[in-house]
């Protein structure tokens, strides 16, 4: 922000460049370019199909691109699955494919990354204890209070399922989190509720991409507005530089 | 009169092979798939062993043979389903058919015998209970159902198999390897009930090419009967032996009161369906509870 540059503090965090995506004969990325600097929060917006999901898909390494290069912190990499991206610390909380319902919080919260008493092979025991003790203060550190970790996550209101999924994300330190419609569905007061957890991850030094179709979310918790239309990114500007109406004009 | 001797040990020598199947099937259901195919490979594993054994084959090599063939029948099932993106459903009726119509082929028509001498029977189906009440098949199964209700329990592999079956796409988004996991449950499945099968034809001293018939469909009512959900995620190695446990007792009961034996099948669904609407019953409390606390 200081005006400068090529100085090594504006180096973007992630970089992309020319990303391609087809889903057999659509066209969901047509050379999408990117630069999100550090501790920025970017707003993404569009129209449905637009290509948001496809574009956070690829940086959450969910879905592999068909052309372009993604580079973080400089560096070129090639993202084969989620857990890539994770190790990268970009972590991704989507409306509704985050959590298991069915499974308790605790475990929720270390899916896939089990704390292990000892394994072998990449299988072994899990750390319960362990597991209980740091879900409960993961949660408490974004300021959710929840009575137990062992309830199902099925039984939690939608925006105390978001804490958790952000709490998880907090919990393993990630540099860049990306929300994906996290707002959608939720009444006021938890919507409230997301958009503090956002604005709090800039003061906790969290790079975030955060869309929605609200352009008031939008606009109450970010630094950057890019929007996409058809596959293609049709403004980028800073948020002092544009207006609710320009963006809506455009979409 | 059910706890008469010579009952309770037919009961016991037929548990721990229908038991077996319904853990394997019960841990697949969890992790959100089907196998029609265990009938099929409880027939076909023991049969590749005895012919095996005719051809010359020393015991264990046959087994290791009939094991690897487990194998291979669970990883195609697995394969297939994900790869060509099939209800597994339907893959392993396929492979239902399939596996029962090599096995029919490789007989040759009459059933092999099995030399007794080469066959450590006792390691297997000897009695080793009281009163030839228990025999080493029981043990199997106790160790082998222990080590897969800890696995599903306690590991992160039983995590990432409850997961798989609650909720795909949250698993896959966590990167958990879904197709591997899926793949490795289709390959249990399929050896349990191979390892089950072997259980039962040498308790007989023969290979039949029919045996197993109908045991895919009573493995799963076994696992319903249990609480596995249909729909997977929910369920529990203990509920579908208690299932299997539950079939167990009904046709026997059914036997020893001279019931006319084709009510069993009745029995054994109108507890598969009151099981289903009892558990949705228990759940719907269980919220409302939840919720008045
Ligand atoms: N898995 C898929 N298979 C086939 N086509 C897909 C797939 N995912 C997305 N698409 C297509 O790619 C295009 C972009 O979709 P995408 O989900 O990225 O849009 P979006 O901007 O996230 O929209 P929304 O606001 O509705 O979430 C759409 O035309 C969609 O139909
Ligand atoms: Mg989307």
């Amino acid at each position: 922000m200081d005006g400068t540059f090529d100085s090594p503090a504006a180096e973007p965090l992630i970089s992309v460049r020319d990303l391609h995506k087809w889903y057999s004969g659509v066209h969901a990325l047509k050379g999408v370019s990117l630069d999100v600097a550090p501790r920025e929060a970017l707003g993404l917006v569009g129209d449905n199909g637009a290509g948001k999901s496809t574009l956070i898909s690829i940086l959450s390494g969910l879905v592999r691109p068909d052309e372009g290069e993604i580079r973080v912190e400089g560096r070129p990499v090639v993202m084969r699955n989620p857990r890539d991206a994770m190790e990268l610390g970009i972590e991704t909380i989507y409306q509704y494919n985050s959590m298991v319902p069915i499974m308790s919080i605790a475990r929720n919260v270390f899916i896939g990354r089990e704390p292990l008493k000892w394994s072998l092979g990449g299988i072994g025991w899990l750390d319960e204890r362990r597991m209980r003790a740091d879900s409960v203060k993961a949660i408490a550190d974004v300021d959710l209070h929840l009575r137990s970790p062992d309830a199902l996550v099925g039984e939690l209101s939608g925006g105390q399922r978001q804490g958790v999924a952000i709490a998880r994300a907090m919990h393993f330190r990630s540099k860049v989190m990306i929300l994906d419609e996290p707002t959608n569905h939720l009444s006021v007061k938890e919507t409230a509720k997301v958009i503090g957890f956002v604005r709090s991850l800039k003061a906790q030094g969290v790079t975030s991409i955060f869309i929605s179709h609200n352009l008031h979310h939008v606009f109450a918790c970010c630094d950057r507005i890019v929007a996409m239309s058809l596959g293609q990114v049709v403004l980028d500007k800073p948020m002092g530089e544009t207006s609710m109406e320009e963006v809506q004009d455009l979409l | 009169m059910f706890l008469g001797g010579q009952n309770l040990r037919g009961v016991l020598g037929l548990l721990p092979e229908v038991a077996l199947v319904a853990v394997g099937v019960t841990v697949l259901m969890i992790c959100g798939e089907f196998d029609l195919s265990v009938g099929s490979v409880f027939a076909l594993m023991p049969m590749t062993m005895a012919v095996l054994m005719v051809a010359g084959w020393s015991f264990w090599l046959a087994v290791g043979a009939g094991l690897i063939v487990c194998v291979a029948i669970g990883l195609v099932n697995g394969w297939v389903t994900i790869q060509f993106n099939i209800p597994s459903f339907i893959t392993t009726l396929g492979m239902m058919f399939m596996a029962r119509s090599l096995t029919v082929v490789i007989s040759g028509g009459f059933p092999p015998r099995l030399d007794p001498a080469a066959v450590p029977s006792w390691l297997f189906v000897g009695f080793v209970g009281p009163g030839g009440l228990i025999r080493a098949s029981f043990l199997w199964f106790l160790a082998i159902a222990a080590v897969v209700t800890l696995l599903l329990a306690k590991t992160n592999l039983g995590n990432w198999i409850r997961a798989t079956g609650g909720f795909l796409p949250a698993a896959q988004a966590m990167g958990i390897p879904t197709a591997r996991v899926k793949i490795a449950c289709f390959v249990l499945c399929s050896v349990l009930a191979g390892f089950a099968g072997m259980l039962q034809v040498l308790r007989l001293g023969s290979p039949l090419p029919s045996i197993g018939i109908g045991m895919e469909l009573q493995a799963v009512a076994a696992a319903v009967i249990g609480g596995t959900s249909l729909f997977g995620g929910i369920g529990s190695v203990i509920g579908g032996i208690i299932g299997a446990l539950l079939i167990r007792v009904i046709d026997n009961g059914m036997v020893l009161s001279q019931v006319d034996s084709n009510w069993f099948q009745f029995a054994v669904g109108a507890l598969t369906i009151l099981a289903v609407v009892g558990n949705a019953w228990l759940r719907k409390r269980g919220r409302a509870m939840k919720v008045e606390t």
